[in-house]
């Protein structure tokens, strides 16, 4: 027990040694140095002037942003329905192709450690670094702009998220159920079909819900880079400067949001 | 076995057990998939002319180019990472107050709301909304960028730092308390313990995310690696954009294998 003498010649407790308190502290001052000379490095090339008048921007941005105008939402339903289609069918396509995926990554059902699990598990992991985005940006370029870009975006995102979850759940299964299964002289097929989908199908509709809700939010901003919806209407009203539109955008987008939120938590409630 | 159960096949209880919530969802998601399917608009013939361009990307990975653009990918590379170090320790350093006045049983009703209130702003914006005004008002640049990735932090952070605070175990408090500690000592000797590993988890896994964010919030200008990958795509320049996809996995990879040994460590 790490002690301190006090000057009344007691011994007095103490959290750490001399030697951890000089180590810990030593490593602060690393951790403190790396982030300074990380800020030092960002900020090379930053014109500060236009960041001290970032408080005059921040209040003539929303001078311009009032009123809202609120006309512009009749021309918002159609890419809002495009918005929710490019979640919807993206999330679809997205469970379609993510549940062999995670079949084959779990150790409990995939049919080759050595080589369908690493490859498995490679395809969920590079679905997952990619933010949407980044796929729609891919897309858009490749098959040009619209709701296919959009659908293809979020369903190559959702791949990695849905295998992942799934592959997790299917790797903490009770394998009691599967060695029942199996000792009823079933096949492959029929222990995945009765031991394994009955366990894990609230973890998959809870997971698919989840996904949907996330994806509702990220195909709202799918369209800044071409892949349709909203995003396509609100990239051209900041591209115009229509600051009173972006407003309104912004509280269609919200609203969106919300309720894809509230959904998705009454629907997982409902199922777990 | 009996004569009743014979000609019948067993078979398993249907997910759903009310038939007609079942019939009318099975009914309703038909539908919907006819009028979304029906009201999709593609434009096929520039599909398929995009399926050349898309098997030349595929061939792209075979091949990744990181020569001829390698000063431009290193500086976004640079710029992302400086930038996902700082927001990460700003956005964590300023959840701290936000997540301690967003717990209901620490923190007066005012404050609470108020806390509240800066989460909830905080998380319900996409980031790369929140970057397009950031930009605005901070010009182009990674400080754009890394003031975005603070903010997103701040929203994420705080809020589960308060659910965590505000499920602590009260009898440590208590007795705590009970030794005469002042408030400040009871932080410390109470509360901190209680939070702390899960908290520095929760930030390095956030370390993760905001990398993976600031390759996305450069395409509206906020710096980092995605105005490099923006710009490789509109050139064409398919062997750039594989590079930089490749290294950017290679990362987020590192960085998750990373994590993942420093919260088994806390744990």
């Amino acid at each position: 027990m790490p002690t301190i003498p006090l000057p009344s010649g007691h011994l007095a407790w103490r959290r750490r040694t001399p030697r951890a308190v000089l180590l810990r502290w030593f490593g602060w001052l690393l951790g403190v140095l790396l982030v300074v000379q990380c800020w030092e490095i960002m900020n090379a090339d930053t014109i500060w002037e236009f960041v001290y008048d970032a408080p005059t921007q921040a209040g003539d941005l929303l001078g311009r942003m009032w009123p809202p105008r609120w006309s512009v939402l009749e021309k918002l339903w159609w890419p809002l329905w495009d918005t929710l289609n490019m979640a919807t069918l993206g999330t679809a396509l997205g469970v379609v192709l993510g549940v062999p995926v995670a079949f084959l990554a779990a150790r409990t059902t995939t049919p080759s450690l050595a080589i369908a699990r690493p490859i498995a598990l490679l395809v969920i992991v590079s679905s997952r670094s990619i933010n949407s985005l980044i796929w729609a940006l891919l897309l858009v370029t490749v098959m040009g702009p619209g709701v296919l870009a959009g659908i293809i975006a979020i369903a190559l995102r959702s791949i990695g998220f849905i295998g992942k979850l799934l592959y997790e759940a299917l790797e903490e299964t009770d394998p009691k159920q599967i060695e029942a299964i199996t000792a009823t002289g079933a096949s492959g097929a029929q222990r995945i079909a009765y031991g394994f989908v009955p366990q894990i199908m609230p973890t998959f509709a809870g997971i698919s819900v989840y996904r949907w809700d996330i994806n509702i939010r990220e195909s709202t901003v799918l369209g800044l880079v071409g892949a349709g919806g909203i995003g396509l209407q609100l990239n051209a009203s900041v591209s115009r400067l229509a600051w009173p539109e972006v407003t309104v955008m912004f509280v269609a987008i919200l609203c969106t949001v919300a309720v894809s939120e509230w959904v998705s938590a009454r629907v997982r409630a409902a199922i777990i | 076995m009996s004569a009743t159960t014979t000609g019948r096949r067993w078979r398993p209880p249907p997910f759903i057990a009310n038939p007609w919530l079942r019939l009318a969802l099975y009914g309703g998601v038909a539908l919907y998939l006819a009028l979304a399917l029906g009201t999709l608009q593609v434009n096929w013939g520039r599909v398929a002319e995009g399926l050349v361009r898309g098997w030349a990307f595929v061939a792209a990975f075979g091949s990744p180019d990181f020569t001829s653009r390698w000063a431009e990918i290193q500086e976004g590379m640079i710029e992302s990472l400086t930038m996902t170090v700082v927001s990460t320790v700003l956005g964590v350093a300023l959840s701290l107050p936000v997540g301690l006045g967003a717990a209901r049983n620490l923190a007066p009703l005012p404050v609470y709301l108020v806390c509240r209130f800066i989460i909830a702003a905080s998380r319900s914006f996409p980031e790369i909304i929140v970057a397009i005004l950031f930009v605005k008002m901070f010009g182009f640049g990674p400080l754009a960028g890394m003031v975005t990735l603070a903010f997103a932090t701040i929203g994420f952070m705080a809020k589960l730092l308060a659910e965590d605070l505000e499920d602590i175990d009260e009898a440590q408090v208590e007795a705590i308390r009970a030794a005469g500690a002042s408030w400040p000592q009871m932080m410390v000797y109470a509360v901190q313990p209680q939070v702390l590993p899960r908290f520095i988890g929760l930030s390095v896994y956030r370390l993760d995310i905001n990398f993976r964010e600031s390759a996305v919030i450069g395409i509206v200008g906020a710096g980092g690696i995605g105005a490099t990958l923006n710009t490789s795509f509109d050139r064409y320049e398919f062997g750039t954009s594989a590079a930089i996809l490749i290294l950017i996995i290679a990362i987020v990879m590192a960085a998750e294998y990373a994590s993942g040994i420093i919260r088994k460590r806390l744990q």
